[in-house]
């Protein structure tokens, strides 16, 4: 059987899922023997042009991670999808839009604005902003546009399935490449994961009645290490969040954020974990209700953390 | 702007509300035609997701109507509903879209004019707020799969 060719890129992301790929330890030397990578500017010394003269359809499967942001985001999505059998959305950014995604509550202007004028460390008394063309004695220079709002990459290209996670365990990445290497493909669009259920179904923690009185932030308390944390008053997002990840941060003592995406059959995670909270406040006074609801500083921020571009609303409306 | 008509949905609760529209229908009194009233089980049964899919598929306004505070039939979905709507609409306020879009409120089934009066206030207010920004919301292929 001929090698399968896989081709790795990322567009707007931190790189921790660069690093997730080589999480798999050992199994790598598996994925060598039947797979050959085509296309790794991370790892290995490519240019475009080396993609741009590829066949169609010439590459097995493409693994890219990262949302779209900008115009070479965009560019190498469509790309890639062009020359790949296979596209995969890897991780949360790709899948959701993840952290990136989070600057679709400001737009372009107010980015900038943020990013080259207010951050403390940052001096431009000339409000000097990146433009997508400049000259230069040796001739003109681009840049990629910087887009409005951030999109996922299933907004942009045909996305085959998806592999959930900020970044995703090394179980879930071999889960994928092991379906791959084997040609057992799930259907069309699947979310890859050993879970179809929520975190709390992997979770130990001892789990009772829900009710909360006051919601707390991580810092405020030190946790009972055997008791639910959402029973706690912390924001854990475990009921909300596909499970797979082996309900590693509760066990941590650190409430899920939601990093998996939604479980099976829901299409927005922020809406459905608002909905599974909110009903477990304990009080049936409105003044009240509303005082244990202003514990929660950034509602949207938090139930959104990994999935804004990807929600029902996509980005917040600027004024 | 003058002849703006919203598209409302009104989520209408099958034991109170519902009624409650039944009766202001029955009782043939006046109230605003701009309501698509949706019928569930229960206010509780009204996940945020649906005020949020049907504010991102063109509605200008969202009214959610349940039974009252002790009067559920399901004894407390009501107060799911009165826990959900402040948060979401502290979400949604975060999100750049008016709180005023989404409404809560109580209506027995034997208050057909409350209904009415619910529904004419609640379609002026969003009159005088305008069309909602949201409703050109494409769906990706994602979605779509969900359905």
């Amino acid at each position: 059987m001929a090698k399968l060719k896989i081709a790795l890129y990322w567009g707007a992301s931190c790189g921790g899922c660069e690093i997730a790929t080589l999480a798999i330890h050992e199994k790598i030397l598996k994925l060598a023997e039947v797979a050959d990578i085509v296309f790794w500017p991370v790892g290995l010394d490519f240019k475009y042009a080396d993609v741009e003269n590829m066949a169609d359809k010439s590459i097995d499967v493409c693994l890219f991670n990262g949302a779209i942001r900008n115009e070479e985001n965009e560019h190498m999505a469509k790309l890639l999808r062009d020359k790949s059998k296979i596209m995969i959305a890897y991780g949360s950014c790709a899948y959701e839009g993840c952290i990136p995604g989070l600057s679709n509550f400001y737009n372009r202007q107010l980015t900038f604005d943020r990013v080259y004028i207010e951050t403390p460390s940052t001096e431009n008394p000339k409000k000097i902003f990146p433009q997508t063309k400049v000259k230069v004695p040796e001739g003109e220079l681009e840049l990629p546009e910087f887009y409005d709002t951030v999109k996922t990459l299933a907004q942009t290209v045909d996305v085959d399935y998806f592999v959930p996670g900020c970044p995703p365990e090394e179980k879930t990445t071999w889960l994928a490449l092991e379906a791959l290497i084997t040609g057992k493909l799930p259907p069309k669009g699947t979310v890859i994961s050993h879970a179809v259920k929520a975190v709390c179904d992997e979770c130990p923690r001892k789990k009772e009645e829900k009710k909360i009185k006051k919601f707390y932030r991580p810092y405020e308390i030190i946790p009972d290490p055997e008791k639910c944390l959402l029973e706690q008053g912390l924001l854990c997002y475990g009921i909300a969040t596909r499970g797979g990840c082996g309900a590693l941060c509760p066990q941590a003592n650190m409430p899920c954020t939601g990093c998996y995406g939604p479980v099976e059959g829901v299409i927005d995670q922020g809406a459905h974990f608002l909905s599974a909270l909110s009903s477990i406040i304990d009080s049936n006074d409105p003044e009240e209700i509303q005082k244990i609801i202003d514990d929660i500083p950034d509602p949207a921020g938090t139930f959104y953390r990994y999935s804004l571009p990807d929600s029902l609303l996509r980005r917040a409306r600027i004024k | 702007m003058d002849n703006f008509e919203p598209k409302i949905v009104a989520f209408c609760c099958n034991w109170c509300s519902y009624a409650g529209a039944d009766l202001a229908g029955t009782s043939r009194m006046q109230y605003s035609p701009n309501i698509r009233v949706i019928r569930v089980m229960c206010s509780g049964r009204v996940n945020p997701l649906f005020v949020l899919k049907a504010l991102s598929i063109g509605a200008d306004g969202v009214l959610v109507l349940g039974c009252h505070p002790g009067d559920c039939h399901y004894i407390e979905g009501n107060y799911k509903t009165m826990r959900r709507i402040p948060l979401l609409k502290k979400m949604l306020k975060q999100l750049g879209v008016e709180e005023e879009r989404v409404r809560l409120g109580w209506v027995s089934a034997s208050e057909g004019a409350k209904f009415a009066e619910v529904t004419d206030s609640f379609t002026q207010s969003i009159k005088n707020l305008g069309p909602s920004s949201l409703g050109h919301l494409k769906q990706s292929s994602k979605e779509v799969k969900h359905g």
